[in-house]
């Protein structure tokens, strides 16, 4: 399917591949959308009015995807730092605070296309659209309240699927 | 009719799921908002229903349309009925919808406090995973402060999974509830070392994150955490944990030192570029902090700028861009071992990727020097010319400027070159930045007096061919440089070549298109032209010429008479008539230049834009006392018109200009035609001409052809700014030379433009002098102005209010707020009050209302607080709750706002007059040793199930530990057990208890029958440990389960409620209450509150309840009171129920 998203996102970047698991710190929030701009999952650390939130989203979404795609993976935006990452016809966008590492938080990004390919098996946009709270519950074992709470990718999957086994017996 | 209703229980049964509604949304792109409005109605149907599983679902597909942008704040409630679920199925979604829509101002936030508490402390460690993440996203002050306990006590939990969750949530709840911190960090500090990596390096994480932003008062946990640096391989622990020291040495410059090795070590070794980039990121902060007194920093610095130059040249744009950015960092510092790589940064400007070309036009900022500025202006230029967008291009036009004019014009060595720029940089098409320039001009021509004459001679050009900028309304912003170039004309007059051709050029008709406040500068200047036009001209011996030139003033200044701008329209006609007067004695033969010259004598010098602020406030002066009584309010509507007239707008100057009669129109037209028609300049409109300009009405008809500025735009007389860079480097050749000589000469004359001595170093930096006699007049200040003061933090950071001290010991009003019976708790001295109140108040400063009087309400609670300020509060409280209230009715939830379980929770919510404060929590037996209270409330999920939260407080000095709890069981009660263990066994108390800590633990009994009240006997064992011996201990006690435990508090509409009463399936009853001393809406929070219920609706003295049992009973009441006499008539499916629940009611009411 077209959708599919390719796990070597781009030849020309390279992936940093670190020795040890790494973890990110205090994220504000976290977007999935489309390249037709449609908002496919977001996650907010931040409190903010729905108001606010729409707001933040129409304006980011604009801005990356006015992005060429030759550009650098990081702007400046308002005082927040904006990490994105273009996977196949996904967008997925972090934002970070002025003293964050934007290498930890494209590498939070690449861990959590890794765990939706694992658990979705070569996730595509499909998947995420119509198993959206799947997405969700992925997210939420790996992040929590803006910083990664698990290294391990087998950790949090063995924990999805026991969760998820946990709603097949109660069922 | 039967068909319809097989028909329906079918369509029910394919209910629409997630992804038809997906698919449905897709299906329907055309019309998508009504699709989804249907949708919508659909699932307000679905959540009428009884059926958890169909909410859920309905529930589910919300979810999704909130992240589509729709608003699902009104099924809020609904939200929390799955929350509530019992099925990991059903509570996993309901988690999931309330963390993705609820926030600080959701209401029905408070009625979770309860749920999220039972999932916090269920068995299956996935209920409170779910719990933990849904409260990471929706933690209230309120909710923070309630389960801060529950969540400590996580911390601690056998399993690492809940650890981990539970330390990372305590960041936030700090956040919310910052007097949660010092209590709690015993424990987190604690995590540090726990066995779990995952939970240490949450532990890390959270203490990382607290000392960044309050750095000092975690400098005494520097020696553990450089053990962690030294010995972690998790990189992105070393990341946190450098990133902390960051913050540290700033504040403890001898860390900086021990730091540097380990960090450089790291910077070596690691392959991780992550890792590798937090490491020089810290470095150089760390020699930011230590800028003086390292002697060896140089190698670090030097090591940093060659790691970050690998990075740049990296074809990752990603690494290049991080690595310039981290390059500006060192600049500011150490500009010399940047200034090495000009190179690579030259090279990155024409990078394809926008954003690297910005981050290395800021280095080059700090890369300019005297020798090489010109060069990399002209690069720059060149770089302008290219740009597509305009956005690129402005920003390079201000950095071109930045660069040129920071620290006060150091590094231009010939404003010659600079005002030539600044005019090449008019012709910039759609530039925002035409003030930019003009100051700029502005600026130089004023303080470099030696570049007057030229700058003049440039701005007189500028003037000359001002249709050039003007020409184009998109170019609008450019034509500000007008602005300048009329001023320095005007102020600056006697160095003017031509000034009557300046003075032609400034009264033009075309001028009139001009925005006002140019418009008013080009008159007021015009008449200083004037002036100096008739001094030159009145020393000639023919009178006549000055007299035509009064004459050309005469002519064009009506145009500007009749501007709509009030500011030209006034200055226009105030010089005209002095013109007029002046042509008067022109003609007697008087001589006037002098005079008029006078009106504009002196000198303006340059003042700080700061100067204003400087001037010191004189003693004994009061700027905010009154000079005369205030006016009275109803005067200020008087001074309205005026504002209104005041803020007449610049724009309206056009359709101002089109009332120019028709004749005088005509005629303008003819002699403009004539004049045409002479002047064989004239560039006559041609069919090839891309854009005839035709904006205003009255000029309509003069062709202007659009000339192509792609094509440097080269006016005869106007050097182009490369000139100079080749005459630079040859007078910087000759100069040398001279030098030369005169050193052999061995002649020392030391000139330099701003007081710099410098030893001759072979083609140092200051041996290039400037090539005009310089002399930058600095910005006046008033006398004695104060040195600078600014910049104070923000007072909004909500991590100001963790700016707490963690090393004090912990006093024993600040244990977290545990659910306990109030009237239990000793009052505390009013001294001890005092004191918390101030640190209270001093360490979280800058707090939010809410914040504030959520510590107000938690004090309260733990009734600390003098009954002062608890009546305030309480008027506060009521004032809100009321509010709320309206708000509740206005959406027909008619749900006791808050109801019985929020009551619990906040303990002070439900008294919400000066009546005394009410608490579920009853004595449930007590000796010198142990108190406990409890609660009992039914499970809303299962009808057989009741859980009974104890209390348990330590009364003595010693510790408490092995707590057993039983229950002996009944036939219709019974404890719940875990698998395995007997009937009789008992449960361990998970928890122990030091001196005077209290902790609350729950337990769970299945009932069968809940239409009686019973009382089951137990017993409480327990060893209590002192220092040298420990005995064992027990308690006995009865536990009451009253009817009303086994009710819950179930909101119920007003039509639903009469419909119930209708159907006749209810059997009545009725009670008198005599005596009943106490305001209606007292009544009925106590029913509310001690029985469960919830008002429906109420109409003065009269008021309508419902409840609900677990097992589905409805219980419906009719309360009325006249005088102290109070009549319940009440109806129940079950009337023995209703009985006992009545009689509850009634000695309720007996006891107070």
């Amino acid at each position: 399917m077209a959708l599919c998203l390719s796990l070597i996102p781009d030849s020309r970047q390279h992936v940093h591949r670190f020795t040890t698991n790494c973890l990110l710190r205090c994220m504000q929030f976290m977007l999935l959308f489309s390249r037709q701009g449609k908002l496919r999952l977001q996650k907010w650390y931040v409190p903010l009015s729905d108001k606010e939130k729409k707001k933040i989203t129409r304006e980011l979404v604009q801005t990356v995807l006015a992005r060429k795609p030759k550009m650098c993976s990081f702007l400046e935006w308002r005082d927040l730092k904006i990490v994105y990452k273009r996977y196949a016809s996904l967008y997925f966008c972090c934002a970070i605070e002025d003293q964050d590492n934007e290498l930890i938080t494209l590498e939070i990004i690449h861990r959590y296309v890794e765990l939706l390919d694992k658990y979705f098996g070569s996730v595509c946009e499909l998947d995420i659209i119509f198993n959206f709270e799947k997405a969700y519950f992925i997210l939420d074992e790996f992040v929590l309240g803006g910083e990664a709470q698990e290294t391990s990718k087998k950790n949090v999957l063995k924990a999805i699927e026991q969760a998820d086994l946990l709603q097949e017996v109660r069922h | 009719m039967a068909l319809k209703i097989v028909k329906g229980s079918i369509d029910r049964m394919f209910d629409k799921n997630l992804q038809d509604l997906v698919r449905g949304i897709r299906n329907h792109k055309e019309d998508e908002a009504k699709y989804i409005s249907t949708c919508i109605d659909e699932i307000k149907q679905e959540l009428k229903q009884d059926n958890i599983a169909v909410k859920a679902n309905a529930v589910c597909k919300l979810t999704y349309l909130q992240m589509l942008g729709y608003d699902v704040s009104w099924a809020a409630f609904n939200i929390v009925e799955v929350m509530s679920s019992s099925k990991f199925t059903y509570k996993r979604i309901g988690y999931l919808a309330a963390s993705q829509c609820f926030h600080e101002s959701t209401d029905v936030i408070m009625l979770t406090t309860n749920q999220i508490r039972k999932d916090l402390s269920s068995p299956n460690q996935y209920d409170t995973g779910v719990a933990l993440t849904g409260l990471s996203c929706f933690v209230t002050p309120d909710l923070a402060r309630d389960l801060a306990n529950d969540i400590m006590t996580l911390m601690s939990h056998t399993k690492p999974y809940i650890r981990k969750k539970a330390v990372l949530i305590m960041y936030k709840v700090f956040l919310k509830y910052p007097e949660s911190l010092r209590p709690a960090f015993p424990r987190l500090k604690e995590k540090l070392e726990d066995p779990d990596p995952g939970v240490q390096s949450a532990a890390v994480n959270v203490i990382c994150e607290l000392a960044r932003r309050n750095p000092k008062n975690y400098l005494s946990l520097a020696p553990l955490f450089f053990k962690l640096m030294t010995s972690s391989t998790n990189n992105w622990v070393l990341i946190k944990i450098i990133k902390l020291f960051g913050a540290l040495t700033p504040l403890e410059p001898r860390l900086g030192k021990k730091l540097i090795e380990p960090l450089t070590n790291l910077i070596h070794s690691t392959s991780a570029m992550s890792l590798l980039y937090e490491c020089v990121n810290t470095v150089i902060a760390v020699l930011i902090s230590l800028s003086s007194g390292m002697p060896n920093h140089s190698a670090s610095i030097q090591l940093c700028v060659q790691k970050l130059r690998i990075l740049i040249e990296d074809s990752d744009q990603n690494l290049k861009y991080l690595g310039l950015l981290a390059m500006s960092k060192i600049l500011k510092t150490h500009p010399k071992s940047v200034q090495s790589h000009k190179d690579l940064i030259l090279q990155c400007l024409d990078d394809k990727d926008e954003s690297i070309r910005l981050r290395a036009l800021d280095l080059l900022y700090g890369m300019v020097s005297k020798k090489n500025l010109m060069e990399i202006v002209k690069k720059l230029m060149l770089h302008v010319d290219k740009a597509e967008g305009t956005t690129y291009r402005d920003e390079l036009l201000t950095k071109i400027i930045d660069i040129c004019s920071q620290s006060n014009y150091q590094y231009i060595t010939n404003f010659e070159w600079y005002i030539s720029i600044l005019v090449e940089l008019t012709r910039l098409e759609g530039t925002r930045h035409g003030h930019l320039i003009a100051s700029q001009m502005l600026d130089v021509a004023i303080r470099v007096k030696a570049i007057r004459a030229f700058a003049v001679a440039q701005m007189a050009t500028l003037l000359d061919n001002a249709h050039l900028l003007t020409g184009n309304m998109q170019r609008n912003g450019i034509c500000e440089v007008l602005y300048a170039a009329a001023w320095i004309c005007g102020e600056f007059s006697e160095h003017l070549e031509n000034p009557i051709q300046t003075l032609e050029a400034m009264l033009r008709p075309k001028v009139a298109t001009l925005p006002g406040h140019i418009q008013a500068v080009y008159v007021q200047n015009a008449a200083k032209l004037f002036a100096t036009v008739l001094k030159g001209q009145e020393g000639n011996t023919d009178s006549t010429a000055a007299q035509e030139t009064s004459q050309l003033m005469i002519d064009r200044l009506p145009l500007f008479v009749q501007s709509a701008n009030l500011e030209v329209q006034e200055r226009a006609s105030c010089i005209l008539q002095l013109v007029k007067y002046i042509q008067k004695l022109q003609q007697k033969d008087v001589e006037v230049a002098e005079e008029v010259s006078a009106l504009f004598a002196g000198e303006l010098n340059p003042v700080a834009p700061k100067a204003q602020k400087k001037v010191p406030v004189p003693e004994g002066l009061d700027l905010d006392a009154w000079i005369n009584e205030p006016p009275s309010e109803s005067e200020s509507e008087d001074e309205q018109p005026k504002a209104i007239f005041a803020k007449e707008e610049p724009k309206h100057s056009r359709p101002r200009h089109t009332e120019v009669d028709e004749k005088e129109l005509a005629r303008r037209r003819e002699a403009r035609k004539q004049e045409q028609a002479n002047n064989p300049f004239y560039i006559k409109a041609s069919p090839s001409s891309q854009k005839v300009y035709q904006d205003t009405p009255g000029v309509e008809h003069i062709p202007v052809v659009q000339i192509d500025l792609s094509v440097p735009l080269k006016v005869p007389g106007m050097p182009m700014s490369d000139q100079y860079v080749k005459l630079e480097e040859e007078r910087r050749q000759k100069e040398r030379a001279e030098k030369k000589k005169k050193e052999k000469k061995k002649r020392k004359e030391k000139r330099s433009g701003r007081g710099k001595k410098q030893d001759s170093g072979p083609e140092s930096e200051e041996d290039i002098t400037p090539a005009h006699m310089v002399d930058i007049v600095t910005e006046e200040m008033p006398e004695n102005a104060l040195p600078s003061d600014d910049d104070d933090k923000d007072p909004n950071d909500p991590h100001k209010a963790l700016d707490i001290d963690l090393d004090k010991p912990l006093a024993d009003s600040e244990k977290l707020p545990v659910r306990s019976h109030r009237a239990a708790e000793s009052l505390k001295s009013p001294a001890e009050d005092g004191d918390v109140e101030s640190a209270a108040i001093h360490a979280p400063k800058k707090k939010n209302g809410k914040e504030k009087r959520e510590k107000k309400k938690d004090k309260d609670s733990d009734r600390k607080k003098s009954s002062k300020h608890k009546k305030k509060k309480q008027k506060k409280e009521k004032e809100e709750k009321e509010k709320k209230k309206k708000k509740k009715h206005h959406h027909h939830h008619h749900h006791s706002d808050g109801g019985g379980e929020e009551s619990v929770q906040n303990g002070t919510v439900e008294d919400e007059e000066p009546l005394p404060p009410m608490s579920n929590y009853c004595l449930l037996a007590e000796n010198s040793y142990i108190k406990m209270v409890c609660d009992i409330q039914g499970n809303l999920q299962d009808g057989s199930q009741v859980v009974v939260s104890v209390i348990f407080e330590n009364k003595c000095d010693s510790f408490l530990k092995s707590m057993e709890f039983n229950v002996l069981d009944s036939l219709n009660s019974k404890l719940q057990r875990p698998e395995g263990s007997g009937p009789h066994d008992g449960l361990t108390v998970p928890f122990q208890l030091p001196p005077g800590v209290s902790n609350e633990a729950r337990f769970v009994f299945t009932v069968q029958s809940i239409v009686m009240p019973q009382k089951l006997k137990g017993t409480l064992t327990f060893i209590v440990k002192n220092e040298d011996s420990s005995t064992h201990e027990k308690l006995d006690f009865k536990l009451h389960f009253t009817c009303t435990s086994y009710l819950i508090t179930t909101p119920c509409y007003s039509d639903a409620f009469a419909k119930l009463l209708e159907s006749g399936d209810l059997k009545g009853s009725s009670v008198r209450l005599e005596g009943v001393n106490m305001p209606f809406h007292h009544l009925l929070a106590r029913i509310c509150f001690h029985h469960h219920f919830s008002v429906v609706e109420r109409i003065d003295s009269c008021a309508s309840m419902y409840s609900r049992s677990i097992q589905g009973h409805h219980v419906c009441l009719l309360v009325k009171t006249s005088g102290q006499t109070v009549s319940i008539d009440a109806k129940c499916d079950e009337p023995t129920l209703l009985g006992n629940v009545l009689d509850e009611i009634k000695q309720t009411f007996s006891q107070c």
